[in-house]
């Protein structure tokens, strides 16, 4: 099996009146039909998308409440993370310092990633709590995206969110002092970097 | 010291075993592949650690590409149909309502509609398309959009996804948003790729202890 047939055709003596044909094997060599099917096959599954795409839920809030109602995050608790351009990333604990001490850079992933920043400031949380049932009460991290940063950045941190199992957090609009702070530090980074 | 001596064996080897498993293989990713109708606006996602799968039909989806515009597609072609006929009634479009049901999406503003419409299927490619306008609070379309599809989907429920290409700046992001508040729209569901929890994390370690995702 499996071996092309190339015997055949060229001399053969033909006796006169003897017309005997040749006992052709049945056996096709079968070589080129596996190439096909495996040049298919790794073509199929180059082309397969296995994964669909999935969705994360986002809950907004409510614009026409009353500033009264809002609720007050407490100073201790509260963790605001900035996003600026070309993928930097920007926090301060509780408020923004006047002179801007407590504005720190951080990262996405690798050193000093927010993820850390998050997990070091819910221990803190953690071991300031006064209520032992809830004792991530305190935590809300504010996410302010800038203008220059992109989508991802904001689905990056809303994501962080649920892998830290942040349940208090909320998307708010950057205030103008720290838009120009945000800017400044990504100019200062990126010339710092040339 | 006599060894036998093995016979010659042939080398050539049956094919036919082969043959059979690749065939069975190929009639299997044959089988199982959905060909992805290619798209007219080309987006790609983020990825987020999030499990639920997209709802595939009867959405109502809001795309954002890679220079900020803006895309609206609704899936249920009945509602197109409403929302046209809607649309012509308040605004006094005239659109054709026929062709408005058969396009896949919406890419131009209400001024530019015809002409969009007047474009062949296969020829409307997001990036040619203007998009739906949607700059900031007083020119923002969209508004107006989410409002008939508010009023076409009432007492339905609204499957609302929101497709966004990675580089896509965050204001076109918040000026979606800002027409997602103004009609009372507050939950939504973002288009993402899956992703595993990153290894040590609080919401890894739940998932090995055995608490199921909730979202």
């Amino acid at each position: 099996m499996a071996e092309l047939d190339t015997s055949g055709g060229g001399h053969k003596k033909k006796g006169p009146g003897v017309k005997k044909g040749k006992k052709l094997s049945t056996r096709v060599d079968l070589t080129p039909m596996v190439d096909l099917g495996f040049l298919l096959i790794t073509f199929f599954i180059f082309t397969t998308t296995m994964s669909q795409p999935t969705a994360m839920k986002l809950i907004l809030p409510d614009d026409k409440v009353k500033p009264e109602e809002q609720n007050k995050a407490k100073e201790s608790g509260a963790l605001t993370i900035l996003m600026g351009d070309d993928n930097h990333i920007y926090y301060y604990e509780g408020q923004l310092k006047i002179d801007a001490s407590n504005f720190l850079s951080a990262s996405y992933n690798g050193e000093n990633s927010i993820r850390e920043i998050i997990m070091k400031k819910k221990l803190q949380v953690r071991s300031i709590a006064q209520d032992p049932n809830d004792p991530e009460k305190d935590l809300v991290i504010v996410i302010k995206p800038s203008s220059k940063c992109n989508y991802k950045n904001v689905i990056d941190i809303l994501d962080e969110m649920s892998i830290n199992v942040v349940k208090k957090y909320a998307l708010v609009d950057i205030f103008d002092i720290e838009e120009q702070l945000v800017q400044k530090s990504d100019a200062n980074t990126k010339s710092s970097s040339n | 010291m006599g060894r036998a001596k093995l016979p010659r064996k042939s080398t050539t080897i049956d094919m036919t075993a082969m043959c059979d498993v690749a065939f069975l293989l190929l009639s299997f990713f044959i089988l199982t592949t959905k060909f992805k109708p290619s798209e007219a606006i080309a987006v790609t996602t983020p990825s987020s650690v999030s499990s639920k799968v997209a709802p595939n039909k009867d959405f109502v989806l809001v795309t954002i590409d890679k220079d900020g515009k803006v895309f609206l597609t609704i899936d249920d072609k009945q509602k197109r149909e409403t929302i046209a006929n809607s649309l012509n009634a308040t605004r006094n479009l005239g659109i054709d309502v026929a062709a408005f049901k058969s396009a896949s999406f919406v890419g131009a503003s209400f001024s530019g509609l015809k002409s969009f419409l007047a474009i062949s299927e296969e020829n409307r490619k997001g990036d040619q398309l203007p998009g739906i306008p949607c700059k900031d609070s007083t020119d923002n379309e969209l508004i107006v959009w989410m409002q008939v599809v508010n009023e076409a989907y009432a007492g339905t429920k609204l499957d609302l996804l929101l497709k966004g290409d990675n580089v896509a700046k965050y204001p076109a992001f918040k000026n979606v948003l800002t027409a997602f508040k103004r009609n009372g729209i507050q939950k939504f569901q973002m288009v993402t790729n899956p992703e595993n929890a990153p290894v040590g994390s609080e919401l890894y370690q739940k998932a090995m202890s055995g608490v199921k995702q909730e979202n």
